[in-house]
């Protein structure tokens, strides 16, 4: 429908005598527009008690901290914040009912646990940055492994490609595993289904509460310790499959949910079969949610540590080969360098944390963008290519429909 | 009123035949290409399946023998960790997870409780977008960047409080710290540092945006008119929450506290970068030393030969149980609530 109702400015008229598909138009003016409800914001002297119950909070946590040194300074917030929600409430209690009061004294509440939230997340992307910064100015330190960098070395030396290149080597083949395997079981789940689907569901479901360490300590305890007798790139990567699997399966098969069920029916009523129906209305109509769903457990994966930390081990030295000797990914390579004495490792190990934020912030901004719309919804660039496919498609339809009437003419 | 009872009339006679008809039989009709994608499916469907139960097989088998080894009980009520002389049990690591998680849980709950509450009714427009999205990142920085966060700046900053706490409720054995002279003018902090109160405290901020995710969407459900009428009835924002949008959101609450327990007690990294290790039953928890069953398999798998190995495998296999029965108990509460708020269009 969307397609035959969409015109396209840029592609100019049909010709007159083209063959076209008339849709009933209801003869109805367009409703008028309803006038928007008066919705008073906050009064004058409501923002003024909340700006005025700030200036004296901080007063007062400036005077009992600072001023008479009756607290220590490092409280000055904290004191400010009590006084502020104290003076607020006076305030309001002065010129309101009790029950006013309360509802202002839990919307305090409630944009304070935002704030902190919020606030939280900024210390820690804020921290991490700031510690890391100096060698992450060093351009060697994405171009150069650990290889000959003793505690002494100055920054200009050793880097962490190593790292780099094992995350994506590792993370590249619990990809190949997970996405074909993962999303083939999702499909099965919500277009096949049955009584084995549900047992298989609540058997992913259970393996989602899976702890990483324990993944990781499965694949140390039955591919490390008995197949390979040393840890290396594959093991990790199958440590972080066994992990990603069930989150990629879940995540997809919620996605896959969303279609709605007479979008299905519509193509079955036409005859379509099954795998046609899958493969040209279901799979296109969730695009982006599965996009969304894959960059979102890649980021994931990327980010975990415990199992890594039991499978991969560690090294300094640039290893291309994930079957054979310890590799190094990212998150791992953060944390061994943190925990050496020297300060410019910790600063090494701070920038590697730093830079594996930045890449799963990059992600996580990805599977935004892609994802940024709804199932079954196409943004304007998407329905003038499905306008343009459709057209594309007009002349085998009327090549078809005159065979046809050329065959009946015929007989 | 009347004495006529309304009765329901049933015809005499029925349509001809009308009881001997039977339903349709519905026949798929595949085509070949349709057989090929569900035997493709299908065969993806069975390796998840082998794939996932070798997992918990392996996990199982090895955990069981493990622990006939020393018996169910005395693996139960062991603190101390020595599996070369057979004296091993998880009461001082399980307990200690408990506590971490305890304690992340007292924090998460609230601030998750009152974030979601504000990003569902208090923000509004482009706000809420971006609160939305905030924790959704929130959810998405990896654990070791969680870690050294907590143990390079919350801890050397937290430690005064916890100071404070401990000098004025020292009483409450709970927040007792030996070895400690409050009178002191020295600031002797070291004492206050890798505790089940800071690897708590680190927890709990990751396992909030997993909390707020599952409230905020429960709350959104809270329907539109119960709202309006309770606006309508005088009540203030509050009065509106706690009538009409805490009742509607009280599976998603506790789904989403259950599906963060579960998260906590699995956590690893953060909780390896923070405390320092003791095997032993104690429930000081502002006191340096900690442990937990994820942290230490983290720390004693390099050091196992066989049999140690499969001692740590009985106690990972005990908290994958613990973690997948909260898991499941939450997401029947979450699924439960939502039946019938949605219906397919």
């Amino acid at each position: 429908m969307t397609v035959l109702e969409y015109h396209d400015a840029a592609s100019g008229p049909v010709a007159a005598d083209a063959p076209r598909t008339f849709l009933p138009q209801q003869d109805r003016d367009p409703a008028p527009a309803e006038q928007a409800r008066i919705r008073p914001g906050a009064s004058a002297n409501a923002k003024l008690a909340v700006a005025g119950a700030a200036a004296a909070g901080l007063s007062m946590g400036l005077l009992l901290t600072a001023g008479i040194g009756l607290i220590p300074p490092g409280w000055t917030l904290i004191v400010s914040y009590l006084w502020f929600v104290l003076i607020y409430s006076t305030l309001v209690f002065m010129r309101e009912q009790f029950s006013a009061v309360r509802d202002r004294f839990v919307t305090v509440l409630m944009v304070s646990a935002g704030v902190t939230v919020l606030g939280t997340l900024a210390l820690v992307i804020g921290f991490v940055f700031t510690r890391g910064q100096e060698p992450l100015a060093y351009w060697n330190f994405f171009s150069q492994d650990m290889t000959g960098v003793g505690p002494l070395s100055g920054l200009d030396q050793g880097g962490i490609l190593h790292a780099l290149v094992g995350t994506l080597q590792q993370i590249g083949i619990a990809l190949a595993i997970t996405l074909p395997l993962g999303l083939t079981t999702a499909i099965y789940l919500n277009e096949v289904g049955g009584r084995f689907a549900k047992v298989v569901r609540t058997v992913v479901e259970a393996m989602t509460a899976l702890p990483s360490v324990v993944a990781g300590l499965f694949i140390y305890a039955s591919v490390v310790m008995v197949i390979t007798h040393q840890t290396n790139g594959f093991a990790a990567a199958l440590a972080i499959t066994v992990l990603m699997l069930p989150i990629m399966i879940r995540s997809a098969d919620v996605v896959l949910r969303l279609v709605p069920g007479n979008l299905r029916e519509a193509g079955l009523a036409l005859g379509a079969g099954q795998w046609a129906v899958v493969w040209h209305v279901v799979l296109p109509t969730v695009r982006s949610g599965l996009a969304t769903a894959v960059i979102l457990a890649t980021a994931h994966g990327i980010g975990e540590t415990a199992p890594v930390l039991l499978t991969s081990g560690f090294t300094g030295v640039m290893n291309f080969n994930p079957f054979y000797g310890p590799q190094t990914p990212l998150p791992l390579a953060a944390l061994e360098l943190v925990r050496s004495p020297v300060p410019q490792m910790v600063a090494r190990g701070f920038a590697t944390a730093a830079f594996l934020l930045f890449v799963v912030l990059v992600l996580f901004i990805l599977a935004r963008w892609v994802g940024g719309q709804e199932a079954g919804k196409a943004t304007d660039a998407q329905l003038r290519r499905m306008a343009a496919r459709s057209r594309r498609d007009l002349p085998r339809i009327e090549k078809n429909y005159h065979d046809f009437n050329y065959q009946q003419e015929k007989e | 009123m009347s004495t006529i009872t309304p009765e329901t009339l049933i015809p005499e006679r029925p349509e001809a035949e009308a009881d001997l008809a039977k339903p349709r039989t519905l026949r798929n009709s595949y085509t070949g290409r349709d057989h090929a994608f569900r035997a493709i499916t299908f065969t993806g469907g069975i390796i998840v399946l082998v794939v996932m139960l070798l997992v918990g097989a392996f996990l199982a088998s090895n955990g069981v023998q493990a622990i006939n080894e020393v018996g169910l009980w005395k693996f139960l009520t062991t603190a101390n960790w020595a599996p070369e002389s057979n004296d091993f049990g998880i009461a001082a690591v399980l307990l200690g997870t408990v506590q971490i998680a305890a304690v992340a849980l007292l924090v998460a709950m609230p601030l998750a409780l009152g974030t979601s509450l504000f990003i569902t009714e208090v923000a509004g427009g482009w706000l809420k977008k971006v609160l939305t999205s905030m924790v959704d990142l929130l959810a998405a920085v990896p654990s070791v960047v969680f870690g050294l966060w907590g143990a390079y700046m919350l801890q050397p900053n937290i430690v005064d409080f916890s100071k404070w706490i401990s000098v004025w409720f020292g009483w409450i054995p709970l927040f007792q710290v030996d070895g400690v002279d409050p009178a002191s003018p020295l600031r002797d902090t070291v004492p206050f540092t890798a505790s089940t109160f800071i690897a708590g405290l680190v927890v709990a901020m990751m396992i909030v945006p997993i909390q707020t995710s599952i409230m905020t969407e429960s709350f959104r459900r809270a329907p539109v008119g119960e709202r309006e009428g309770a606006f309508a009835l005088g009540a203030t924002r509050w009065g509106m929450i706690r009538t009409v949008v805490l009742p509607f959101g009280k599976g998603g609450i506790i789904g989403g506290t259950m599906l963060g327990l579960g998260r906590a007690l699995g956590e690893t990294i953060a909780i390896y970068l923070i405390i320092s290790p003791v095997f032993e039953i104690k429930f000081h928890i502002l006191e340096k030393g900690a442990n937990s069953i994820a942290a230490m398999i983290a720390l004693k798998y390099s050091e196992s030969n066989e049999f140690a190995m499969s001692a740590l495998m009985a106690a990972g296999f005990s908290l994958f149980l613990m973690t997948m029965v909260v898991n499941f108990t939450a997401s029947a509460i979450i699924a439960k609530s939502r039946s019938g708020a949605d219906s397919e269009g």
